[in-house]
């Protein structure tokens, strides 16, 4: 089949490997009909998620079609239609249990790789790291599921693909974001990031009942999505946000702030951003936690930082004074999407959001590395690619 | 340990004189009376990043004891080179380099206690324990273990075992075939095993079940103490590549976890014979293995 692969860092390729085998009684096999390229991607794409290797195939973010179903799979067969969730989770283990799906106890055979780096080990994701699994991702014309009764959920009705396939990651992370918010009546949230997750993150604070939404980013083209979902938006190359928010917020900063942007953030201020990109080039830090430091800073005393975007290792100069001295609450974690993925279907289903809205461009999976390109580079208003096997 | 704690003191005399050779090798060439020679300089600096090396060794390892020998092996060094520099001097300079060839031996009586020391350290088989919880009873767990034809499922370097009676059964693992026996068992509870004696194999262990607080399934606690071919240096090589037996344990307690609470270890396409301390290291490409049939 063919599948997309990293080959190093800022290469992929598309390539021809074997199809996928049933490895575990409790596996399906899925025929890709649409994957997507995630945000997060681009963080193994530039080389910064340590234990990627040549080869592996790329891709969380995936639904298809059951072709395949190990002996132990009882409530999925061939012909199923079904989205995967990109955490795998077993559904036995304690974690499991409390619903904390991305902490999975059983799902990454390479624990002990993670434990190294992080103390205990989270759940396996695929196509993410050998450190978080070593599975074989999405973007590829099949895809072996494992706990297949556990995570897919399957798509009963006509609803086309661009409408459900984000329930992967994008649409329940970006909801996630918002329920750590903790979100209360006259609350306004900030929320980092005007991609796929902070847009759907934007949507989902007005759908848990927010005031106001302040959205920060510095393409334009992302932050008129945002001002059509409702919300106000920053540009953060033109404005001093801590500044801008403070006086947006009556003094008090929001009541609750969002970091939908991860590891590799950006400054407008070109000394402070060759800072930390020297020591992240340099591997002394793994992480440019600007939106996180902003969010922080500018979070109103008592509030919630809900951090969504994606961290790999460690970060400097974190103002742990600020969280501590102003009681701020630090929220997070990798999205436990099979807890929301029913309750977001039924969203999606009386229309409450569509998360369709991040789409920029879709594309033949033939096409993925120029895909990532353009999504690295923000090129033609890129905000998401769906790729079709 | 003491030995240890004496060590870490020969560390810092190492740490401070390879500094001093560093930094100032004039100056110990002048004290040691060999100023006069025209490679001393830079001889001094080389034994001056050699004590550093002691210095690393002894400050930075947990058990810094069983380094002491490498001082003993620099102690011999300078004392040669010593010993040959004052034969050939005279005058002051050759007082001044037999002063610097007392200190010297003075350190090496110490190097050699402390190393000597170490050695005497008791060399018993090495021991390793981790724990787990299940979320499953506990007289669940106990019986998948105490069905000790269970244990190669899990415990990956366990070729088969085989009951031969109630307490008595027969272990295969690379190569090795050896007899073990149930020393101590409350159902339930506890379960001690060790090789049996004149079967030629040292290893055995002891896991106990008890119930999570709150109910939280069970929580697994084991020991396992086996015999290492090679002793303290197999050990060491075995880290190396990989066979780490601290991880080894915890990956075999996380095969058995796997088992029963999901029914069989999960593969992936990186690590296809499922948690496996040496395959973390040496991964697949995340591709699927071979073809379909």
């Amino acid at each position: 089949m063919k599948a997309n692969c990293f080959a190093g860092r800022n290469t992929v390729e598309v390539r021809d490997v074997p199809d996928p085998r049933i490895l575990n009684a409790r596996d399906a096999i899925v025929r890709v009909s649409s994957t997507a390229i995630c945000g997060s991607d681009l963080h193994l794409l530039d080389g910064y998620i340590p234990t990627v290797k040549r080869g592996d195939i790329l891709g969380h973010e995936f639904m298809g079609e059951v072709v395949e179903v190990g002996p132990a799979v009882t409530k999925l067969k061939a012909g199923d239609r079904v989205v995967v969730p990109f955490p795998i989770a077993c559904g036995a283990c304690f974690a499991c249990e409390a619903d904390l799906y991305s902490l999975c106890e059983n799902s990454n055979p390479n624990a002990g790789m993670a434990e190294k780096l992080m103390g205990h080990s989270p759940a396996g994701i695929f196509g993410y790291s050998h450190m978080l699994g070593g599975f074989a991702g999405g973007q590829a014309e099949y895809a072996r599921v494992p706990f297949a009764d556990v995570g897919p959920i399957k798509i009963e009705d006509d609803l086309p693909d661009e409408k459900v396939l984000f329930l992967s990651d994008v649409l329940p992370t970006g909801f996630m974001g918002a329920d750590m918010c903790d979100i209360k009546p006259g609350d306004t949230i900030a929320v980092w990031g005007a991609g796929a997750v902070g847009l759907l993150a934007v949507a989902s604070a007005f759908l848990l009942g927010a005031e106001r939404v302040i959205c920060v980013d510095r393409y334009g083209y992302r932050l008129r999505k945002a001002q059509g979902l409702g919300a106000e938006v920053l540009d953060y190359s033109q404005a001093d946000v801590l500044d801008a928010l403070r006086d947006m917020t009556g003094g008090r900063g929001p009541d609750a702030c969002v970091d939908a942007v991860g590891m590799e953030a950006h400054h407008p201020t070109p000394a402070m951003y060759a800072y930390d990109r020297a020591k992240q080039a340099t591997r002394l830090e793994t992480d440019r936690p600007y939106a996180l430091r902003e969010a922080i800073m500018a979070c109103r005393n008592g509030g919630v930082v809900s951090v969504i975007g994606v961290y790999g290792g460690m970060v400097d100069k974190f103002p742990m004074g600020s969280v501590m001295n102003r009681s701020l609450t630090i929220r997070t974690g990798q999205c436990h999407v099979q807890r929301y993925l029913e309750p977001l279907l039924g969203r999606i289903r009386e229309g409450a959001i569509d998360p369709s809205l991040v789409v920029s461009h879709t594309l033949p999976l033939a096409d993925a590395p120029r895909a990532f390109e353009m999504f690295k580079h923000k090129q033609d208003e890129c905000t998401k690619v769906v790729l079709k096997p | 340990m003491h030995t240890d704690k004496y060590a870490r003191a020969l560390g810092w005399v190492s740490l401070a004189l390879g500094a001093a050779q560093l930094t100032m090798p004039r100056t110990i060439t002048r004290l040691s009376g060999l100023d006069d020679a025209p490679a001393a300089a830079t001889i001094t600096r080389l034994v001056g990043g050699r004590e550093l090396l002691h210095a690393a060794m002894l400050l930075g390892g947990r058990s810094p004891a069983q380094w002491a020998w490498t001082r003993v092996a620099g102690d011999t060094m300078d004392l040669a080179l010593l010993g040959g520099a004052m034969r050939n001097r005279e005058g002051a300079r050759r007082r001044r380099a037999g002063a610097a060839l007392a200190v010297v031996s003075a350190l090496t009586a110490l190097d050699t206690v402390c190393a000597a020391g170490a050695r005497r350290r008791p060399q018993g088989p090495a021991e390793v324990r981790a724990s787990i919880t299940v979320n499953r009873p506990r007289d669940e767990v106990y019986r998948f273990w105490r069905d000790l034809e269970n244990l190669p499922a899990f415990m990956i370097h366990l070729e088969s075992v085989r009951e031969l009676d109630e307490r008595r059964s027969r272990w295969q693992a690379k190569g090795l075939v050896w007899e073990a026996e149930i020393t101590d068992e409350r159902a339930g509870e506890h379960l001690v095993w060790g090789s049996a004696r004149g079967s030629g194999v040292e290893a055995g262990g002891a896991v106990t079940f008890t119930d999570g607080p709150g109910g939280r399934g069970t929580v697994v606690d084991v020991v396992l103490r086996f015999g290492m071919p090679g002793g303290v240096l197999g050990a060491a090589v075995a880290r190396l590549i990989g066979e780490h037996p601290e991880q080894q344990i915890r990956d075999d307690l996380r095969r058995f976890k796997q088992i029963m609470e999901t029914g069989e270890v999960l593969r992936s396409e990186g690590s296809p014979e499922g948690t496996y301390a040496v395959r973390q290291r040496g991964q697949r490409p995340a591709q699927p293995v071979g073809g379909r049939p």
